[in-house]
């Protein structure tokens, strides 16, 4: 190891309890301050419907709701999100039914490899929540955190406006 | 108590920028003190006093979200286009106005937007509290009047007279990235005379540029393609870039002619009471 590493392998790991619910169901664990929330729902809680793709704040792959809004789970360390209420794309299904969100996204053809679908919908999520009839603009505004390399965004844009007419009408 | 943790402690706000400075061991801090879970550290609200000498105050710890979708920020247009305009939902969801003072990027958003207003940033340390002018809070890039053991509690703008309308607009490649280049402008009109005119560019230099020469070519003129375009090639003139992966620096340079252009007709519009839209521009 060159001399200007940083030492991490060597500072003692500090452990610290946290009580996170993640779709409604409570998590305790023992974790490291320095665990990303992602890596917490991923690693700690088996959950790995939410990706990591760039790692660097910039893509939306890991998005997830935290008490109902949107943040990059890569960019909060677990730590930070003791005592909230995580909503993971494992959290849209209720009762082996899909959630609009899900069945629209599908409907639409919303995705081609799903890598950014999980982070996508938890966006969708968010602007439906606040809003059920967004307009194409206002989609493009809720989704501009979140990087799809397949679809060219179209169906998503349909996937999204969909899900809104099917959300309002149920 | 960041005293006691040393040097090598440092404060953590929204995170959106620090922790991906801690991936890259940009900033190898041995300790981070959240700041997330200080209560009343997360607010927006109105002085009231005499009706048009009001300021707003922003809690350290106000989210972007938060601003972009306050009833009372919207007073102040120049804030409300600033916050709606960050990076994304989800770090406008965590990243705060105070964290974003306190980190002084060169490519930030909020001291571009606020220094047009009369903006003062208060300061909390461990045997005093002081309030610092914006202007002399930033001090070079990344880098502001805080001691290691200061923290920002609040920022204080006054809110701008009737007959006043700013806009704040950044040009940038994608939405989760810095800007290649912003402007942000507030104009007191009377008529079609501007009174008076502040005029700061961002992404351009070491900290926010305010581009005195623009204002002084529109101060006192009648408003119109000749004195824009005119105040437009002084801000040229006054922005000093780097070329890097957002572009040569000439590139920008015409960026911030065609920004500010652009943001001083959306102000004059909105000082004279109209309702106009502005919005972070996308390549």
């Amino acid at each position: 190891m060159r001399e200007s590493m940083p030492a991490t392998a060597t500072v003692k790991a500090i452990a610290v309890h946290v009580n996170i619910r993640v779709n409604g169901k409570p998590y305790a664990r023992e974790v490291e301050p320095r665990m990303l929330l992602v890596e917490f729902l991923r690693e700690a809680c088996d959950l790995t419907g939410t990706h990591v793709g760039c790692d660097t704040t910039y893509c939306g792959a890991c998005t997830v709701l935290m008490n109902g809004l949107a943040v990059k789970s890569c960019t909060m360390f677990a730590v930070q999100a003791d005592g909230s209420e995580i909503t993971t794309v494992e959290g849209l299904e209720k009762d082996g039914k899909l959630h609009p969100i899900q069945q629209a996204f599908g409907d639409s053809y919303g995705l081609q490899c799903g890598y950014c679908t999980p982070g996508l919908m938890l966006s969708a999520h968010q602007l439906l929540s606040e809003n059920p009839e967004p307009s194409e603009r206002e989609i493009r505004k809720a989704i501009a955190g979140n990087t799809c390399r397949c679809t060219g965004y179209v169906n998503v844009f349909k996937a999204i406006e969909l899900a809104g007419r099917n959300m309002k009408g149920a | 108590m960041l005293g006691q943790l040393g040097e090598g402690a440092k404060f953590l706000a929204g995170g959106q920028s620090l922790i991906p400075l801690l991936k890259l061991r940009f900033a190898n801090p041995e300790h981070l003190v959240d700041l997330n879970f200080v209560p009343s550290t997360s607010f927006i609200r109105e002085d009231s006093g005499a009706l048009n000498s009001g300021v707003l105050r922003f809690g350290a710890m106000t989210r972007h979200a938060e601003i972009e979708h306050s009833a009372l920020a919207k007073k102040i247009p120049v804030l409300h286009d600033c916050a709606a305009g960050i990076a994304d939902v989800q770090v406008r969801n965590r990243g705060t106005i105070g964290g974003s003072l306190a980190e002084a990027d060169p490519s930030g958003d909020w001291a571009n937007a606020l220094i047009t207003l009369e903006t003062t940033v208060h300061c909390l340390g461990p045997d005093c509290a002081r309030a610092i002018p914006l202007k002399d809070f930033i001090k070079d890039a990344y880098t502001t009047a805080l001691a290691h053991d200061e923290l920002v509690t609040e920022v204080e703008v006054k809110i701008p007279p009737k007959g006043s309308g700013g806009a704040y607009l950044a040009f940038k490649r994608s939405a989760p990235v810095y800007p290649s280049a912003s402007a942000a402008v507030q104009l007191t009109m009377a008529g079609d005379v501007c009174q008076d005119a502040a005029i700061a560019l961002g992404c351009v230099g070491l900290t926010t540029i305010r581009a005195t020469e623009a204002e002084t070519a529109l101060r006192g003129k009648n408003l119109n393609d000749k004195t824009i375009a005119i105040a437009a090639e002084a801000a040229r003139a006054a922005a000093d870039p780097q070329a890097d992966m957002r572009g040569s620096a000439d590139y920008k340079r015409q960026l911030v002619v065609a920004l500010v252009m652009r943001a001083i007709q959306i102000a004059a519009r909105r000082a004279r009471g109209e309702q106009v839209e502005g919005a972070h521009l996308y390549a």
